[in-house]
């Protein structure tokens, strides 16, 4: 019931024995995400909190049997940490790290766009499938087990919109955050076409912002391809332009990448678009009325509140 | 990160890239010397964060020293506007003189980061010297673009077609293509997401030459450059911005009066948008970052309560991994430190939410507690339009 991650993965941490890896690391855990390794270049041999250390990531394949990478490196290091990843055979790359150069990125998505291979960020929460695996840093409790995919840009306006999508009755199959930089790995038509063909997502919550074109994009592929209901939400309609709003990614320049654009054309592509970033959890409801998927007892409270 | 024209220029010709002769002043003595220097007739162009100038009255063909020193005088004094820099402008600190050059044609030339191939593209326009952007709308097939391969870079073929397709031919198509090879070099060896000549000429004297020139550089990357913070121009940006970087604080000053407190871009963008929904206008943009610790939320405290146009606060933050508890100690402390009397309204979502209203609720602050994102910012705005009671 989700896509990418579930309760087979097995994780080793790029760069765990740093102060967030190794803090976020716990995190998964206790969430129930199974950790089987770590990688800290020059610390091969120790264990920390019981999970074997190495120096290479195919070492650590080579012992643990690890299928999915979670990067905590920091920025001079991380290009070089997807690289390794993608290198050692590791199917799921998941790169936090804020702020890796453009230059070191460009080679990074060269490689991925020859290979089988997927990255998820950089600069990203990361990925949840609630009740089974969560590799990231967002806050496992808001999740909960159910059918709608989520894909967003953003970290913690996604968490904002699973509490309202939990608030409204709609579980979760599987959240993806892929990043809020310029250059990264899987884009939202990576994702929803993985949601696509997922039989336990059955509709598909997308969060997007200003810079760039890719909810354009995205919009025009739902069109053609998507046969599940698509709600989504745009922050920055008030963004002034020619400002970097944050991340690195989130920026208007000469004219394009503007919030009220990417609306426009996600409505013109069937996609019910919250106008308000209180109103998510609603807009996925009438995404979902509209295609006659409403679960019973949530259509008949919605008719009670509508009389 | 942006830098001035002369500071591009002095990179250009680094690598071998021809520009005027040229010279920074400080002071309108300095310009009208300069002047001399040149001959008297020469180009007098206000260095600002901020394309237009041209249109914007910042640049000048000037005769006489004293006509430079006139001028230079006129823009010390006075803050440039023009289409790219708001209502407000932004002041002069420096001037750069160049000789005059007679121009017997005019091109477009730039690299950067096409996000969409997630390569380096290069733009070429036999149309220079004019907006860009305007080009690309009225006739795109004047615009040639290529994109570049990040294993076997930009070519020398690559490069001569480009060339060749501007209408050079003979000696000046060559130099253009190792001009183009160089700027791709500098492209990569200083970290920029944009580098744009806008014109390169041709001079009546035969030579290709950077007329005028724009480099930024990728704010990401700016650790591997030691030189890159010395070359901030202080002057051209916003003296809270300025501030909140020293604390890793992404901060934008807006125009109204609600201070904003948000913990995450895409979270602090969208509580923007809220709060112009429901009729205030925010006076910043400000990402304390997702993880939101309690010395980074103080420190935004205290950035928020400089900015004189502040009348009431609104934080807006989802806590998840961070306590709810520790975030409202970081607003109590911030606030109690500098004995903030202003309306503040508080809506925090996550783990140990109770506890933290509990403490806000004791604190003393003038402060109301948002149950959700939509009540919070509709109950800053109407603690304003009460005159903050």
């Amino acid at each position: 019931m989700s896509i990418l991650v579930d309760k087979n993965s097995r994780v080793v941490v790029q760069g765990i024995t740093g102060r967030s890896g190794l803090f976020h690391t716990g995190q998964c855990r206790e969430y129930g995400t199974s950790i089987v390794a770590g990688v800290t270049p020059g610390k091969g041999g120790i264990h920390i909190e019981g999970i074997p250390v190495f120096n290479t990531v195919s070492e650590a394949i080579k012992y643990t049997e690890a299928n999915v990478s979670m990067i905590f490196v920091p920025p001079p290091g991380a290009a070089d940490a997807i690289f390794e990843s993608i290198d050692a055979g590791i199917g799921l790359t998941v790169c936090i790290t804020e702020g890796i150069p453009i230059r070191d990125m460009v080679p990074v998505k060269a490689v991925l766009q020859g290979s089988s291979a997927r990255l998820i960020g950089p600069n990203c929460p990361g990925i949840i499938t609630p009740g089974e695996c969560k590799v990231g840093i967002m806050p496992g409790h808001i999740h909960t087990r159910g059918r709608i995919g989520v894909v967003s840009r953003s970290g913690t306006l996604t968490y904002e919109a699973v509490k309202q999508l939990t608030d409204a009755g709609l579980g979760q199959s599987t959240c993806v955050g892929i990043g809020g930089d310029p250059i990264i790995g899987m884009s939202f038509i990576d994702v929803l076409t993985l949601f696509n063909q997922d039989p336990d997502t059955e509709a598909v919550f997308m969060i997007g912002e200003i810079g760039g074109g890719a909810e354009e994009a995205a919009a025009v592929w739902i069109k053609r391809n998507m046969t599940k209901p698509v709600a989504a939400f745009i922050a920055g309609v008030t963004a002034p332009p020619g400002k970097r709003m944050g991340h690195a990614g989130a920026i208007i320049t000469g004219g394009k990448g503007k919030a009220g654009d990417k609306i426009r054309i996600l409505q013109e592509c069937g996609v019910v678009v919250a106008t308000s970033p209180t109103r998510m959890g609603e807009a996925m409801l009438e995404a979902l009325e509209t295609a006659g998927k409403l679960p019973l007892k949530t259509a008949m409270a919605r008719k009670q509140i509508h009389k | 990160m942006n830098i001035h024209e002369y500071q591009a220029k002095e990179i250009l010709s680094s690598y071998g890239i021809p520009i005027p002769r040229g010279r920074v002043a400080l002071t309108s003595d300095q310009v009208e010397r300069a002047s001399k220097m040149m001959g008297g007739r020469c180009v007098v162009k206000a260095q600002i964060y901020a394309g237009g100038r041209g249109k914007g009255g910042g640049v000048r063909l000037i005769h006489h020293p004293e006509e430079a020193q006139e001028y230079a005088k006129e823009l010390f004094g006075h803050s440039l506007v023009t289409r790219q820099t708001g209502p407000e402008g932004l002041r002069v600190r420096r001037i750069l003189v160049e000789e005059a050059v007679e121009i017997a044609r005019e091109f477009y030339l730039s690299i950067t980061l096409d996000r969409e191939s997630s390569r380096y593209i290069l733009i070429a326009s036999a149309e220079g010297g004019v907006d860009i952007e305007e080009v690309a709308t009225r006739s795109p097939d004047k615009i040639l673009t290529l994109t570049i391969d990040p294993f076997t870079g930009l070519r020398p073929y690559q490069a001569r077609k480009i060339a060749l397709a501007l209408g050079l031919t003979g000696t000046i198509c060559e130099d253009c293509v190792e001009l183009i090879l160089n700027l791709y070099r500098v492209c990569l060896e200083k970290d920029c997401s944009l580098i744009e000549i806008n014109p390169l000429v041709v001079t009546k004297a035969g030579w290709l030459m950077a007329m005028d020139a724009k480099i930024t550089f990728d704010d990401n990357a700016v650790y591997r450059h030691r030189e890159y913070p010395d070359m901030i121009d202080y002057s051209q940006l916003d003296p809270l911005e300025i501030n909140a970087a020293k604390y890793d604080l992404s901060y934008i000053k807006l125009s109204g009066s609600i201070g904003c407190l948000v913990n995450g871009a895409g979270l602090a963008m969208a509580t923007l948008d809220v709060l112009k929904e429901c009729g205030g206008e925010p006076a910043n943009f400000l990402d304390v970052g997702g993880g939101a610790t309690r010395e980074k939320v103080a420190e935004a405290f205290r950035i928020i309560l400089q900015d004189c146009d502040v009348k009431g606060i609104f934080v807006n933050i989802f806590g998840g991994i961070m306590h709810c508890d520790v975030i409202a100690q970081g607003i109590i402390e911030a606030a109690g430190a500098v004995g903030c009397t202003l309306p503040i309204v508080v809506r925090m979502d996550g783990s140990h939410v109770e506890e933290g209203k509990k403490l806000l609720r004791g604190s003393g602050l003038n402060v109301q507690i948002g149950t959700t994102l939509g009540d919070g910012a509709a109950r800053i705005v109407q603690m304003l339009e009460q005159g903050g009671q």
